[in-house]
């Protein structure tokens, strides 16, 4: 199952025609204790670049953009009763929402593991 | 991923180090831009750090802060037309709140005054040092002098075990424990001439400790070599101050709110609201007797999702206020905000909501501090 990464700290996962969207690692060491997460409405169409989820730290508010274009399909409600599995599990148990590939070339416009490693390393 | 958190974006400008700059970095900080410099945001983490400074110490470097020293001839009466203090009643060793207003009684900085031999010693905000300075100067008469101590770093030691752990390494003509909340002493850390104040920001007993800056380094570690004491960053610097209705300036209180308003009455001491005589009085002492439009409160979101400042505050479709600090508690694990709102929906218990993102979130106007302070006041 490929994973691609973006400039914005997103990870997509793709399965078939199903992507799976998180935060990585990075990202959650960035935003420190998450303690709200704002989900988008299953159904809802989003657009690559375009906000998509809003991540609430003791701090700051945070937004999640679209890694591509698409629609919602399911949220992960484990993250109401608990939003710090985004903390704890950011790359698994934390991912954010599942959602269509409406147009497969974006992906290609994302990075891989190794690239986003080097990314990271450069910040 | 993107912040669009409420932090002052300050412009690119060069950022000075402060003296523990180093110090921070070694122990892991993540240093961000505020008031000028780079200051630590966190070490381990905010809520870890937060919680660790009400149940043990933390340890604050807020060397960014401004600390001067006036003195000259009729030195009170001198100061008493800049400030609404009655420094008849500030005795040697006392320290107090005060505030540096503008013409219209609008706030331009809050600070602290503390009475020396011969000198009065003010420690103001950071971010508004270097326009207070350019106030002061020009309000005080030209024989009073101001001396900018910009060679002595600041340190605050916060928490229930704060205490424990300064008094095994503060000496002087009196033992640290005769401090008792604004209080303030002269005492020696590992040799090197302090001041003291029991005082603090975070509704905790605590000290901040006032010492030269060639030494900090060596005082912050002789203190988190206690088991009691932790480096804290600004980020819990500010959960703490939050939870204690403390107001943050820049964001509660501004030229833009009054001290009235935001419930900062005790600021203006009681003789200077009969006798005025200070920028602003007329403003302020109308306000005293006739009360204000709109009133700074705590509220109490329901939920998890916290209101940040900026976030309007409403009854039904009737637009009342707007938040000006807020964020998730972590002593509370609730969300909580300070609000400006119009003052016929400023009564405790006040049921209003908050408008977040296009979602209204319930919420209720709630006394503050929303944790209780622990002040060392003496028995």
């Amino acid at each position: 199952m490929p994973r691609y990464y973006t400039d914005e700290h997103e990870w997509i996962d793709v399965e078939d025609d199903v992507a799976t969207v998180g935060i990585t690692e990075y990202a959650q060491g960035q935003l420190g204790d998450i303690v709200f997460v704002e989900l988008p409405e299953v159904g809802a169409m989003i657009e690559q670049g375009k906000d998509a989820a809003v991540v609430e730290s003791v701090k700051a508010a945070s937004d999640v953009y679209a890694p591509i274009t698409g629609e919602v399909t399911e949220t992960n409600a484990a993250l109401e009763e608990d939003p710090s599995l985004v903390n704890s599990s950011p790359e698994d148990a934390g991912w954010f929402f599942r959602m269509t590939i409406a147009a497969p070339a974006e992906l290609d416009k994302l990075m891989d593991e190794d690239a986003y490693k080097a990314f990271v390393e450069d910040l | 991923m993107s912040d669009h958190d409420t932090e002052d974006h300050l412009e690119e400008i060069a950022l000075e180090p402060l003296p523990l700059d180093a110090w921070h970095r070694a122990r892991g900080a993540r240093m961000v831009p505020f008031a000028g410099y780079e200051m630590p945001i966190q070490y381990e983490g905010i809520v870890a750090e937060h919680n660790w400074t009400r149940e043990n110490a933390g340890l604050f470097d807020v060397s960014h802060m401004g600390q001067l020293v006036l003195s000259g001839p009729d030195l009170d009466a001198a100061v008493e037309a800049v400030l609404p203090i009655d420094l008849a009643t500030l005795k040697l060793g006392q320290q107090r709140y005060s505030l540096l207003l503008d013409e219209n009684g609008g706030v331009l900085d809050d600070l602290m005054v503390s009475r020396w031999p011969e000198a009065l010693y003010l420690v103001v905000n950071g971010a508004t040092k270097w326009d207070d300075m350019g106030t002061l100067r020009e309000a005080l008469p030209d024989d009073i002098t101001m001396n900018y101590l910009d060679e002595r770093a600041l340190l605050a030691l916060q928490g229930p075990k704060a205490a424990d752990a300064l008094a095994r390494h503060a000496t002087g003509e009196y033992p640290l424990s005769a401090l008792t909340f604004m209080k303030f002493g002269q005492f020696k850390l590992a040799g090197h001439d302090v001041t003291i104040a029991r005082a603090g920001y975070t509704g905790e007993d605590g000290f901040e400790i006032s010492l030269p800056a060639e030494a900090a380094a060596e005082v912050a570690d002789l203190l988190c070599a206690e088991p009691e004491v932790k480096p804290i960053g600004l980020g819990a610097r500010d959960s703490l101050r939050l939870e204690a209705g403390l107001p943050l300036y820049g964001h509660d209180i501004s030229p833009e709110t009054s001290p009235i308003e935001a419930g900062l009455t005790f600021g203006i001491n009681k003789r200077r609201r009969t006798e005025g005589g200070y920028p602003g009085a007329e403003r302020i002492n109308r306000e005293i007797a006739e009360g204000t439009a709109r009133k700074w409160v705590g509220l109490k979101l329901e939920g998890r999702l916290p209101a940040r400042e900026g976030a309007e505050v409403f009854a039904g479709s009737e637009k009342i206020g707007t938040v000006t600090s807020g964020g998730f508690s972590p002593t509370l694990g609730a969300p909580i905000a300070m609000a400006y709102v119009s003052s016929d929906h400023a009564a405790i218990g006040t049921q209003i909501e908050v408008e977040v993102r296009g979602k209204r979130l319930a919420a209720t106007v709630s006394p503050t501090p929303f944790v209780p302070h622990r002040y060392h006041r003496g028995s």
